[in-house]
């Protein structure tokens, strides 16, 4: 069964909530070695008296949950399914910070209550009074990808049912600082636009947060829907691609039929090197699109990958930094998605 | 487990005093810890000393379910659901030391399983799964989540087994947060009690097996329980307290038992969510005397025997309420006195064993007002 995107809401290092100009033209590069998110004027969707007290991750995903139902015409969903792999690091890292300095003394709670996971979730809830089901995962490479198997499941039973979906992570200093330190990241890159071609080792973190609308019956609005999702976890390549093929069939698709597909490589040279011969031998000759030049690498990019597919299926603009030349309607993007070695996942989004 | 349950029955409380880590509140604070040392565990389970302890109790607990289980995974399309909330904080605190004074230092193997993903990954790898491997926080309520969700991808037909439960270490993190926010009891807790002064952190790890009809029949499972009911609900009332008519735990009960078909008079038992503050058991109290009325069936809240165990207390509480229905015993509210005027409620006051329990439900309520409930039956519904 399909489930159809009523409404999208984002908040990434691309700024995408002003319709005034040609949807991700000129995207946004950065010098660095991150991509942290152009945010909006939070005063437009959540009310002043309880922004002041919202980390910076609440505040964007409370946003991008607002444009979403705002975009769907809904206000209260049916219930709200967030994926966070990184979680409310923020609150996490100043609670941590007092309690070490202030020898376990006079503890101000509020960052200690917004540390957990759902916090976003569950404010997003709060605000709109929404007593329906909230679920909260975080499984690194999967956290989105197991929110959209929930919601598929969900609607399945009911598809009357609007899900607010979404993914949300931030980047912070300290839990950047102490990333690098993995050497899973570059040290500095001169223009996150050029990732692809600088043959370096390592990638460019990046952050986000995006909530989708979804309900098992057709909306008006995107003309985008989910057909389907899957994950693999610690796949050899023959698994993996295996894997890849059966989930393409068991679609009832055929490779000349997808018009895009979107790729997750990173610009880690070794790690592409081995998304590269999977695609090869798994999408034939479907035109390949790349986007993580435009989100930075972290554990929910899937997110942003929806968000960029459904738009394109919307508006059948191709952003010539996705890919160049697809002189097609775009109908069928299937999107492949390896975060670091361990995760792989893929989601195919269809034209209504 | 059999010493786990040994306690129950002899009325045994795990709650004493603070020894895992320094803290100003060693001798302040009681809690609910494990009483084995992380080398103690590592040797246990042949596994280095230097994993956290969060997947060191999930490992041990999910190692004794699958085994208990007498299932092999691999036959199956198999799947692991975690619940955690601190994930690996246990190290990163050791780290964060360190890397306060100095960004250059910390030893990195101390935060490498920070995340909460981390721990499941370890315990995934510990039984070799790979076809499913998720991780909930929902706060306090996530383990039970981590058993509904299992319940329904099985449903769906998109898993065969799935090893479901949630695991969290006692930490400095979550002592000092609950703490600062002034529900922490400085003596053994009290759940339900008129004089309940708040909740005793715990720790542990809990995780069943559940599985599909077909894997019961071609292994000639002759299983005693089975899910038949559960629901998830927001009370949208406030980030930490529950609202006082207890809507949100009200609604999880009544959607659970309206799944399973059951009306409130079939319970037998309510393996409560009863933390010991003030706002959870007047409010999960209030809760139960509308759904239930007066004749509101025995329960009792063990977290007296083991403190909140957090994200691991669904996974924990769905193995005593396993057990309730397979050893036909109902567990006691241990240090219980007098009853909440407002509801009147007596609980459970001693083991009694010799009972038939045919169904059981188990609350959990977390943090952000999510409140879920479980309904377990000796009898497929």
């Amino acid at each position: 069964m399909k489930l159809y995107i009523h409404g999208m809401g984002a908040v990434s290092p691309q700024q995408n909530w002003t319709k005034d100009r040609v949807w991700l033209s000129q995207p946004r590069d950065y010098a660095g070695d991150l991509l942290s998110c152009v945010e909006p004027d939070y005063a437009q969707y959540i009310d002043a008296k309880y922004l002041r007290r919202m980390s910076r991750i609440l505040k964007m995903g409370m946003a991008a949950g607002a444009m979403a139902l705002h975009q769907a015409g809904v206000k209260i969903p049916d219930g709200i399914i967030t994926g966070t792999g990184y979680g409310c690091l923020e609150d996490t890292e100043i609670f941590l910070r007092k309690m070490i300095e202030l020898k376990e003394q006079a503890l101000n709670p509020t960052p200690f209550i917004q540390s957990t996971h759902n916090t976003i979730g569950s404010q997003i809830a709060l605000l709109l009074a929404c007593q329906g089901y909230n679920q909260t995962y975080t499984q690194e490479g999967f956290s989105f990808e197991s929110a959209l198997l929930d919601s598929m499941m969900a609607l399945n039973k009911d598809p009357d049912q609007i899900l607010l979906t979404g993914g949300v992570d931030e980047i912070t200093d300290a839990s950047h600082k102490i990333q690098k330190r993995f050497g899973i990241f570059r040290k500095t890159s001169a223009s996150s636009l050029d990732l692809f071609n600088s043959n370096a080792k390592g990638t460019l973190q990046g952050e986000g947060a995006f909530y989708f609308a979804l309900s098992g019956k057709k909306g008006k609005e995107t003309g985008a829907s989910i057909h389907s999702v899957t994950t693999f976890y610690k796949p050899t390549e023959k698994e993996l691609i295996a894997g890849i093929r059966e989930f393409i069939r068991s679609a009832s698709m055929e490779l000349e039929e997808l018009d895009l597909v979107l790729i997750g490589k990173c610009g880690d040279t070794h790690l592409d090197e081995r998304t590269e011969q999977v695609s090869r031998r798994s999408f034939g000759s479907a035109p390949i699109g790349l986007f993580k030049h435009l989100s930075g690498e972290y554990p929910t990019a899937s997110a942003f990958a929806m968000w960029l597919g459904s738009g394109i299926i919307q508006t059948q603009q191709i952003p010539a930094a996705v890919v160049d030349g697809i002189n097609r309607p775009v109908r069928n993007v299937l999107i492949y998605n390896p975060y670091f070695s361990h995760y792989h996942s893929l989601i195919l989004l269809c034209a209504c | 487990m059999p010493s786990t349950f040994d306690s129950l029955r002899t009325s045994t409380s795990g709650i004493g005093s603070l020894t895992l880590f320094d803290s100003v509140y060693q001798e302040v604070l009681p809690v609910g810890e494990v009483k084995l040392s992380n080398v103690a565990l590592a040797e246990i389970l042949s596994l280095s000393a230097h994993l956290t302890r969060t997947a060191l109790l999930g490992i041990h607990a999910a190692r004794e379910s699958v085994s208990n289980s007498g299932i092999d995974l691999k036959k199956w399309r198999t799947g692991l659901i975690s619940a955690t909330t601190v994930g690996g904080m246990d190290k990163t605190e050791l780290f964060f030391k360190e890397f306060l004074q100095d960004q250059n230092k910390g030893r990195l193997r101390d935060v490498a399983s920070h995340g909460c993903g981390k721990s499941t990954a370890l315990i995934a790898s510990d039984l070799g799964i790979k076809k499913y491997v998720s991780t909930i926080n929902t706060a306090c309520s996530s383990s039970t989540n981590a058993i509904a969700l299992a319940a329904r991808l099985i449903s769906a037909d998109i898993l065969d087994v799935v090893v479901a439960g949630g695991t969290d270490a006692l930490t400095k993190f979550t002592l000092n947060g609950f703490n600062s926010l002034m529900i922490l009891d400085r003596q053994p807790c009290r759940p339900f009690d008129a004089h309940r002064n708040g909740l005793n952190l715990g720790e542990g790890a809990g995780f069943i097996v559940l599985v599909s009809d077909k894997v019961k029949k071609a292994e000639g499972l002759n299983l005693t329980s089975y899910v038949s009911g559960y629901a998830n609900t927001s009370d949208a009332f406030h980030q930490t307290a529950s609202s006082p008519e207890g809507r949100g735990s009200f609604s999880a009960m009544q959607k659970a038992l309206s799944m399973s078909g059951l009306d409130p008079q079939d319970i037998d038992y309510i393996n409560l969510h009863g933390t010991g503050t003030i706002n959870n058991d007047l409010s999960e109290g209030t809760a139960i005397t509308r759904l239930f009325s007066n004749r509101y069936p025995k329960l009792s809240s063990t977290k007296a025997f083991t403190g909140h165990t957090l994200g691991a207390s669904g996974g924990i509480e769905a193995v005593f309420s396993l057990l309730a229905i397979d050893r036909h015993c109902i567990f006691p509210n241990l240090r219980f006195e007098s009853a909440i005027p407002e509801i009147g409620i007596t609980p459970q006051l001693s083991f009694e064993t010799g009972l038939a329990v045919n169904h059981v439900m188990s609350n959990s309520f977390g943090f952000g007002g999510n409140c879920s409930s479980i309904i377990f039956s000796k009898d497929p519904r």
